[in-house]
């Protein structure tokens, strides 16, 4: 079953066609990989998904539902949640406070409530920051949830956005190069953690440059060039490909 | 319909002078995303200035009446520049690596402060400058009777307004202006001594400024120090109206605001302008969030 | 809570004050005390979700005019025009914001100030034909409290000063709880606010609303106190002193409520130097943000009830941690 489904997406920014008749499919429960060189349109496909952009042509689905043209936020109550490439966390708050903002949406309380703390959202907040706690646990930052999120490590701050994101039950994860800036020990800890999100019935899509990584834990590739798709399938024949190894050439920094 | 041109051409005339105080804003906005609520005030203080110059120095006994005025302009300009840049020295320096708002505060204080220092030395009272300082003649355009004060002053701010825009456009320093309100960091790294183009642009800004309350001045006759308040106001509206950074903007901005107002005033009610001008800016803001030329920059993802 | 004993401390003072102070001064502190209402609902917006809003005077003046109205018009006693007046403020408030809300930064600056400059002169110009145009409504009746008329200055003393507790209590409650957070995570970042579940729009909107419900109230104690309202009261100049306590606080509500003292008493202060007071506090002004650029008082941490409670001790990350972390999950 597909649990995300891209139809025939155009993006155009200006006069620049930053995604081109762009289809394709995330079954439940993999892990895809979307590749492509620099300026492919990685990330403007994911912006796509996650509301940020909306497309000019075509039409997103979600379990089945168009989510094409939904604001973000809506777009993360229906389960899909996102890192950034450039790291965005809210730096002058607290680790945990970061992780508990993924869960805002997943509670309820009103305005009346917060202010008068009424004993229903003196739970829904107890709940809120044992579910968080679990999070930071899971990525391996608990010890630090009371320090502030800028002053995190490149790599730390990178895990913060999955928690971030994990916390908001989300039932496909988008990552945007979450190993962009980590280290070798670093990276190897993330695929254990990809994995073990998997494990956890969330499906999970990402753009990563490390190949490594993305043939070590994709089930599928997608590959972008010019914003279009050249080809998709398994990463062992990806590799083959005569069109994605005519897309890389040249692009030393990214050898298969 | 010559009612209409009347207020145009008066439009066109008071939008000349907010195009000019609009410049220091949205220069200094460019360099260093500051609102410089001082800056309406700097307008004020070059309007006393001249009134002083003219008045006390008795240049105009000395000089001929046309040179006489254009020294005292230049004079002007120098002074409001050099208290611009003492300005951005004490008041902003200090507060370069702040929150925004905490330079925006002390601009506001020294907008307090201005304001109530040129009411110490002149007095609460409304000036009135000389009355022969105001050209008299009439010119006639198509069988209209338009005051040449009006033409002059739309004159002298178009010819400020192109001599800056050759300045940014064609001199080096002009570039190193354009490159410091790009991206500050990268114009350092280039080798661009960013203060002294922040400097420079707080040297500029008031000059024009200055020269701007000189005109309004001479334009209406009379000036009291409280004008800064709804001539800095008029003017950061035009700024923000072209786009705030934005150097054609502010000069679009400017006299686009002038005509509004003028029309308002000739044809709806002139108890309501002010307001009209507002209502104006808010509704081209909702179908252009980042003014008539700002630059609509989708946000980096 | 570690600015516990603080509160504690000023709030005796404050109970004490009108034992000892002459009826001047409490006036002065009834002002202060009105400033510190306005400042801490500006606070919400503009220190909470740092929307640059410059036009609280306006949500001030709607309340006022409405209690106004009200109570010359129609003779409604003064406590029961304050939900009104409230509900007015943040009617207007929502009417306006709505279409601009989506602006940025300084362009969000110059429209509310333009608001402020629109509704001053609607009522300058006796808009509906109930302002009484530049001269005001006058003869707004006192407020009765229970059969209580409250008239002294140090009644009103404690009814203002009551209301900023209150409303400490409430906005600390609102600080601590997930609106806070979604509010100061609108402000480190709208974008990814909005891009982890935060619907940023709609909470823009409900701290503008918010804001002006307080201020609305706060301006229906001011046209109770004056009994004489005027376009004048609500110009720009207002605002800019409402948003420069609250810049200068820093943020905390203690850091607001010391703000109003210095911002709304130094010019009483002053008062000695005549014509010369206001020169001295924009210099004041300038050498307060340069002196503390972050402010007297930025908010502290929240703390959370036992996140850290049964965790190991804060050890240097080992490297396969995040990896037990992940299989144990």
């Amino acid at each position: 079953m597909n649990l995300l489904a891209l139809q025939e997406i155009t993006k155009v920014f200006g006069g620049l066609i930053a995604v081109n008749d762009l289809s394709f499919a995330v079954e439940a429960g993999s892990i895809v990989g979307l590749i492509g060189p620099n300026g492919a349109g990685k990330t403007t496909v994911f912006n796509c998904i996650t509301g940020n952009y909306t497309p000019e042509r075509g039409r997103i689905f979600f379990d089945g539902e168009p989510i094409t043209g939904l604001k973000p936020h809506r777009v993360v109550e229906l389960g899909i949640a996102r890192t950034f490439q450039s790291i965005r966390l809210f730096g002058r708050l607290s680790v945990l406070e970061n992780t508990l903002a993924g869960r805002h949406c997943r509670m309820k309380a009103g305005l009346f409530a917060c202010m008068l703390h009424t004993p229903g959202q003196r739970r829904e907040e107890k709940a809120a920051v044992a579910r968080c706690m679990e999070e930071l646990r899971f990525v391996g930052l608990a010890d630090r949830c009371n320090e502030a999120a800028g002053g995190l490590s490149y790599g730390n701050q990178r895990l913060l956005e999955i928690a971030r994101a994990l916390a908001s039950d989300p039932r496909l994860l988008i990552l945007d190069e979450p190993a962009g800036g980590m280290n070798d020990q670093e990276t190897a800890d993330l695929v254990e953690i990809i994995r073990a999100i998997r494990q956890r019935g969330i499906t999970v899509l990402l753009i990563e440059h490390d190949m490594r990584l993305v043939m070590q834990i994709c089930e599928k590739l997608v590959v972008l060039e010019h914003g279009a798709l050249i080809a998709e399938g398994a990463p062992e024949a990806m590799r083959r490909h005569p069109a994605v190894i005519e897309a890389y050439l040249g692009a030393e920094d990214e050898k298969w | 319909m010559e009612q209409f041109f009347q207020q145009l051409l008066n439009g066109l005339a008071v939008g000349g002078i907010y195009a000019l105080v609009a410049l220091g804003y949205t220069m200094v906005y460019g360099v260093l995303k500051l609102i410089n609520f001082a800056h309406g005030d700097l307008f004020t203080i070059g309007a006393y200035l001249g009134l002083t110059l003219l008045a006390s120095c008795n240049l105009s006994g000395m000089l001929p009446l046309p040179v006489a005025v254009l020294a005292v302009f230049v004079m002007v300009a120098l002074l409001a520049a050099l208290i611009g840049f003492l300005l951005e020295r004490a008041a902003y320096r200090p507060l370069r690596n702040a929150g925004r708002l905490s330079a925006v505060v002390s601009a506001l204080g020294a907008s307090i402060f201005f304001q109530n220092a040129v009411m110490l030395i002149y007095g609460a009272r409304v000036y009135v400058y000389p009355d022969f300082l105001r050209p008299d003649f009439t010119v006639h355009v198509f069988g209209m009777a338009v005051p040449g004060v009006r033409l002059l002053v739309i004159a002298a701010s178009v010819l400020l307004m192109l001599g800056l825009s050759a300045f940014i456009q064609r001199t080096r320093t002009g570039a190193a202006i354009r490159a410091v309100a790009i991206d500050p960091g990268a114009a350092r790294l280039m080798g661009i001594n960013v203060d002294r183009v922040i400097s420079l642009v707080f040297l500029i800004g008031p000059g024009l400024g200055g020269a701007a309350g000189l005109m309004v001045g001479i334009y209406y006759g009379q000036i009291d120090f409280t004008m800064g308040w709804s001539y800095g106001l008029k003017a950061f509206t035009a700024a923000i109206l072209g786009g705030i950074g934005n150097i054609p903007g502010a000069m679009l901005g400017g006299l686009l605001l002038g005509v509004i107002e003028a029309l308002a005033a000739g044809y709806i009610a002139i108890a309501w302008k002010d307001a009209i001008a507002f209502l104006v800016l808010i509704l081209i803001l909702i179908i252009r969030p980042t003014g008539i030329l700002g630059e609509r920059t989708a946000d980096k993802l | 809570m570690k600015r516990m004993p603080l509160y504690l401390a000023l709030g005796a003072l404050l109970c004490v004050l009108p034992l000892v102070c002459n009826a001047y001064w409490l006036d002065v502190c009834v002002m202060i005390g009105l400033y510190a209402l306005l400042a801490l609902s500006l606070n919400v917006i503009l220190g909470q979700a740092g929307i640059f809003h410059m036009g609280h005077a306006a949500f001030f003046a709607v309340g006022a005019y409405v209690t106004a109205i009200l109570n010359t018009l129609c003779q409604w006693p003064i406590f029961c025009t304050m939900p009104l007046a409230g509900a007015a403020a943040a009617l207007f408030a929502l009417l306006v914001a709505r279409p601009i809300i989506h602006l940025r930064g300084d362009y969000l600056l110059i429209v509310t100030i333009g608001i402020v400059e629109i509704v001053r002169i609607a009522l300058i110009n006796d808009i509906f034909g109930l302002t009484g145009g530049s001269n005001g409504i006058f003869g707004i009746s006192r407020p009765r409290l229970f059969g209580f008329r409250i008239v002294k200055s140090a009644h009103f003393y404690y009814l203002v000063w009551g209301m900023v507790g209150a409303s400490l209590l409430l906005f600390y409650g609102l600080w601590r709880s997930r609106f806070g957070r979604a509010l100061n995570c609108i402000k480190e970042d709208d974008i990814a606010a909005e891009g982890c579940g935060v619907n940023v729009t709609r909470y823009k909107l409900l701290a503008f609303v918010l804001g002006a419900f307080w201020a609305g109230m706060a301006g229906t104690v001011y046209a109770a106190k004056m009994t004489t309202i005027a376009p004048e009261s609500f110009n720009f100049m207002e605002s800019v002193i409402i948003f420069a306590v609250v810049i200068l606080s820093g943020g905390s509500q203690l850091g607001v409520l010391v703000s109003a003292f210095l911002f709304i008493g130094l010019p009483e202060v002053l008062r000695e130097f005549s014509n010369a007071r206001m020169l001295i506090f924009g210099l004041a002004m300038m050498i307060m943000m340069i002196w503390r650029p972050q402010g007297l008082l930025p908010p502290g941490p929240r703390h959370y009830a036992g996140p850290s409670d049964g965790l190991p001790p804060a050890a240097p990350r080992a490297g396969n941690q995040a990896t037990e972390a992940g299989r144990s999950a």
